[in-house]
Parts: structure tokens; C-alpha cells; sequence
């Protein structure tokens, strides 16, 4: 098998918030009945974590499952794992309805670290309310940064993970660094976390 | 600038979010029909100034269908509901008739 490459080769920029590109990261997309109880069940065995409510994304070390949408999951795993991932869970689903793609190499991570200003990078680019109260750990959203379409939930209480298609990674990278450049402060969100 | 409520996520979306999809609850008419029922289906809509149900989807989120009952001159958003229905439920027609007294679409009022 060849080596798993970033998509910018884990390039970082550091500004108000520092940007880094996080990954290679293991990532299975699984669609199909959300509300049947087998399907659960074989997601949350395979994923290794709890079952996520809606839009939210439940997270341990390196893996994680999210909801995507409400027929989709996405399972988040170390890299190496995701094509054995992808095996078990068709195997496990057997006939009933589903999908399980490996999506690892599509995706590129970023991470966004630095408290409110990560906070404020993000809200420079997404039409999402950012403040505090708003969004938290243990949620997810899915929505558009600038022209392209990004995932993003918070890592831990100052940093955000933010996944998008592979191809447009040095558009995004770009995007983060313009929203992060020294100078860029807003201060919107300096009273909330 | 339009903020919708998705009724399959719950994300109140911001319109840049969502992707319109025209007039909603349009029966089609397709081969074997009459060409005037083939030409309402693809060309007639309803325009209206006020009241307006259409179709919106999540693209930039969820990316599921839905439909929206709005007023094309305020853009006060009346309500969103599930795009897997031929006419508005109960609820979103009070709610329009609670804002929009006498208000009528296509058939409905």
C-alpha cells in the first residue's frame, strides 16, 4: 500500500488563531436507516463510540462518529483502520440497506486553534453563529466556508477540526490563513469562553 | 436575506446555505398527457406577490429537500415543512392565515 499524504503536505500558518493541517485521518461515510436499532447497534460497534443525537458528534482519541445528516454517519478512525472499518460494517449490515465508503483520502483536516479567535476565523467565513453559547464541544455543523462546502466541530474547548474536500484543501488553507492574518481581530466573541 | 429553519437538521440556514428549488407541490404531467397539461407543468407558476410555498434544499448542510412557505414581499418566513407531501400541513396553512388573513395559492387558502 503507498503512503498516505496530506493534501498540502501539513503546512501551518500562524496568525491570530493558528492553522494547521491535521491528518491523514480515517474516514468512513455510512448511510442507511438511522432510526433502526441493528443499525445502530453496528455503527457504534464498529465506530467504537456512542451513538450521536442529531448534529452532534461524539468523540474519543482519534475516534469519533457524527451526524451528517438524517440518513448519514460519518465514522472517524486512525487512518490505517478505515479499510478494515468499511469490511466490518458490510459484513455486519449484511442485506440491509447501506452504504460504507472509505472517504479518507478525499477529505482534508485542518485544525483551527486559539479560543475566540478561532471562533472568529470561522465566523469570518461560514454563515454559522460561533458565539459560545451558541456552539460547543460535542456538536457538529455542516456548511460552507467562503465557496466550498466544510465540517467542522470543536476538538476541545479553544480548537475546532474542520474537514473538506480534498481538492479545494489549498483554497480552504488560503481562506483561514486570509480570515487568521495579524491584525484580524474582532473581539466579538472575548467575553465568552 | 432569507434565514430558514431546516426542518430535516434543525440548522436555522442562512440562505447563501440553501439552494432554491422553485415552486413547490407541482403535479407532473409527463408523456401520454395533453399538451396543455404539459405546458402548465413546465411553464406555468404562480408568481405571487405575497404567499408563496416553494422548494428549498440544504445544500451546503444536510443536503435534503424541504419545502417553505414564505412571503415573497416581506421575505417573512411562515414555516418549513417535509418536502415528502403534496400540500401544505395543517399547521403551516394556520400559521400563514394567522399573518396573511385572506390569502389564497393556486387552490388553496
Amino acid at each position: 500500500m503507498s503512503e498516505p499524504t496530506n493534501a498540502l503536505g501539513g503546512v501551518r500558518y500562524d496568525g491570530i488563531a493558528m492553522i494547521e493541517e491535521a491528518g491523514p485521518r480515517g474516514m468512513v461515510t455510512l448511510r442507511g436507516d438511522l432510526d433502526a436499532p441493528a443499525f445502530q447497534k453496528v455503527a457504534i460497534g464498529v465506530a467504537g463510540v456512542a451513538f450521536p443525537a442529531r448534529r452532534a458528534i461524539v468523540l474519543d482519541g482519534d475516534r469519533g462518529l457524527a451526524w451528517m445528516s438524517p440518513d448519514e454517519l460519518l465514522l472517524m478512525m486512525p487512518y490505517e483502520a478505515a479499510g478494515d472499518a468499511v469490511a466490518a460494517l458490510g459484513e455486519r449490515l449484511g442485506d440491509a440497506h447501506h452504504l460504507a465508503v472509505d472517504v479518507s483520502d478525499a477529505r482534508a483536516v485542518f485544525r483551527v486553534s486559539g479560543g475566540a479567535a478561532a471562533r472568529e476565523v470561522l465566523a469570518k467565513l461560514c454563515p454559522v453563529d460561533l458565539s459560545p453559547a451558541a456552539f460547543e464541544p460535542g456538536q457538529i455543523r455542516r456548511t460552507r466556508a467562503a465557496q466550498v462546502p466544510v465540517a467542522f466541530w470543536m476538538a476541545d474547548d479553544d480548537s475546532f477540526d474542520l474537514v473538506c474536500f480534498r481538492s479545494v484543501a489549498r483554497y480552504v488553507f488560503d481562506l483561514l490563513s486570509t480570515a487568521a492574518a495579524p491584525g484580524g481581530t474582532v473581539g466579538y466573541f472575548r467575553h465568552g469562553a | 436575506m432569507l434565514i430558514v429553519e431546516c426542518p430535516n437538521c434543525g440548522v436555522m440556514a442562512e440562505e447563501t446555505e440553501l439552494v432554491p428549488g422553485g415552486e413547490a407541490h407541482l403535479k407532473r404531467f409527463g408523456p401520454e398527457s395533453s399538451d396543455a397539461d404539459f405546458e402548465s407543468y413546465l411553464f406555468q407558476r404562480e408568481n405571487p406577490r405575497g404567499v408563496h410555498f416553494e422548494r428549498w434544499r440544504h445544500a451546503h448542510g444536510c443536503g435534503k429537500w424541504f419545502h417553505a412557505a414564505r412571503c415573497t414581499q416581506t421575505l417573512e418566513v411562515f414555516g418549513t415543512y417535509s418536502a415528502q407531501t403534496t400540500e401544505p400541513p395543517q399547521d403551516i396553512r394556520e400559521r400563514v392565515t394567522a399573518k396573511r388573513p385572506g390569502w389564497t395559492w393556486r387552490t388553496l387558502s
